[in-house]
């Protein structure tokens, strides 16, 4: 591929940021980020199974014939999460509590069939596993900065540590799926903003030149 | 090779390969989450029965249904108190505690949740202390009621948790279930009667860590 490893990582926290710019995995992103700790939690969950299974993806995409790479990539990414729900239940118990039926869920987390489908199976491990990692990383910091919007809102707290006093009455509804849906537009108009800015920009400097 | 015999191949290997990686995988995992299971159950024995230093297990078929208690004894073999589990229905899906009850069946002594799904910052209160504390000596005859946005006034009675009746009123309503279930099935005399005192060292200093 034409691309170095620095553009196919990079392009994971701004280009192509999930959920952001690349609109995948909306269901963990609105489900889990009530807190911040789990919205990082389930980064941390996803990116090991994007990690993962993309690499593996990567070394099979030739023995794999085109009619059945779906559900050869459905059962690679199923048996990577199961591995990490049986992990995190015997070894992390409180975490597996706390994320409850979210882990089974990154089975169908479109970010990572996506990832498998755009870039795993046209690249070889290096490109891959740099695409992967810059993509679950940006998807880790997007989750966190959603979980701790919604956390300061809704509970007046970052990381389960109290940060407003008790003059401040909680927006219940920053919790609840609603204020998913709110602090996830306000973000994307944000992120829309921020580049549409870059770019006149750009062009404007372009024109002076 | 014939294109269709390869997509066989190709499915009967992935499926084979991930079928053994899991069946190790949970082999190793499976025994450490049941481990972690009973701790907890343990643990939450030892929390809704305070001076209990060793329990016996009480087993009752009642109709389909398997009865289990656990009879909570001090050092010298006395009685503290019987331990139960109580499940059933919250907002989102089962809420399973512990309950504790004095052996005279008249007041609870404590109780702990073991397992919830309740909205997180709403109904997920019923794990706070605050809440769980009013549940210590509350009278359990005729039965445990809640009323909303005041203070209790009947010594059967606990406040509700400000937008989530619900899950208060799932938990009111395990217990009491419960609760009817053990008294109608344990006579009294079973809980009150001594047991030999548990040998060597208290079982909970063990596994506590």
């Amino acid at each position: 591929m034409a691309n170095s490893l620095g553009y196919e990582f990079k392009k994971g926290l701004w280009q192509e940021l999930p959920p952001f710019r690349l609109v995948l995995g909306l269901c963990p992103t609105l489900a889990v980020t009530n807190s911040a700790v789990n919205g990082l939690a389930m980064g941390l969950a996803t990116i090991f199974v994007l990690f993962t299974s993309n690499i593996l993806i990567s070394l099979v995409r030739k023995t794999i014939s085109a009619q059945v790479r779906i559900p050869a990539y459905v059962v690679i990414i199923a048996t990577l999460v199961t591995v990490a729900d049986l992990f995190l239940a015997a070894v992390f118990p409180d975490i597996s509590k706390s994320l409850g039926p979210y882990i089974p869920l990154i089975v169908v987390n479109c970010i990572i069939l996506g990832r498998a489908e755009a870039f795993a199976q046209k690249n070889s491990i290096l490109p891959t596993a740099a695409d992967t990692l810059g993509i679950g990383i940006g998807f880790i910091i997007s989750l966190t900065i959603m979980g701790t919007i919604r956390e300061v809102l809704g509970f007046g707290s970052i990381f389960g540590v109290k940060l407003l006093g008790e003059w401040f009455e909680p927006w219940i509804v920053m919790i609840l799926p609603a204020g998913a849906f709110l602090v996830f537009g306000g973000l994307v108009a944000l992120v829309n903003w921020i580049s549409s800015r870059k770019a006149e920009k750009a062009a404007s400097a372009a024109m002076s030149r | 090779m014939n294109n269709i015999v390869k997509m066989f191949l190709n499915l009967i290997v992935i499926g084979a390969l991930s079928g053994i990686i899991l069946s190790g995988v949970f082999g190793v995992a499976d025994p450490m989450i049941k481990a972690n299971k009973e701790r907890e159950l343990k643990e939450a024995i030892f929390v809704v029965l305070p001076g209990a230093k060793d329990f016996k297990v009480l087993e009752k078929t009642v109709g389909q249904e398997k009865l289990i208690v656990y009879k909570g004894i001090d050092e010298n073999g006395a009685p503290v108190g019987v331990a139960f589990k109580a499940d059933g229905g919250g907002f989102q899906g089962n809420i399973g505690l512990m309950v504790g009850l004095e052996t005279n069946y008249l007041k609870l002594r404590a109780i702990e949740v073991l397992e919830q799904l309740e909205t997180p910052g709403l109904g997920d209160r019923i794990r706070e202390e605050a809440f769980k504390d009013q549940f210590k000596g509350l009278e359990v005859k005729p039965k445990v009621e809640y009323i909303k946005y005041r203070k209790p006034e009947k010594p059967n009675q606990i406040q509700a948790i400000t937008g989530a009746t619900i899950s208060s009123d799932a938990v009111v309503k395990n217990i009491n279930r419960a609760v009817e279930k053990v008294v109608a099935n344990f006579p009294q005399e079973e809980m009150t009667r001594a047991e030999a005192a548990p040998q060597a060292a208290p079982k909970e200093a063990g596994n506590g860590k």
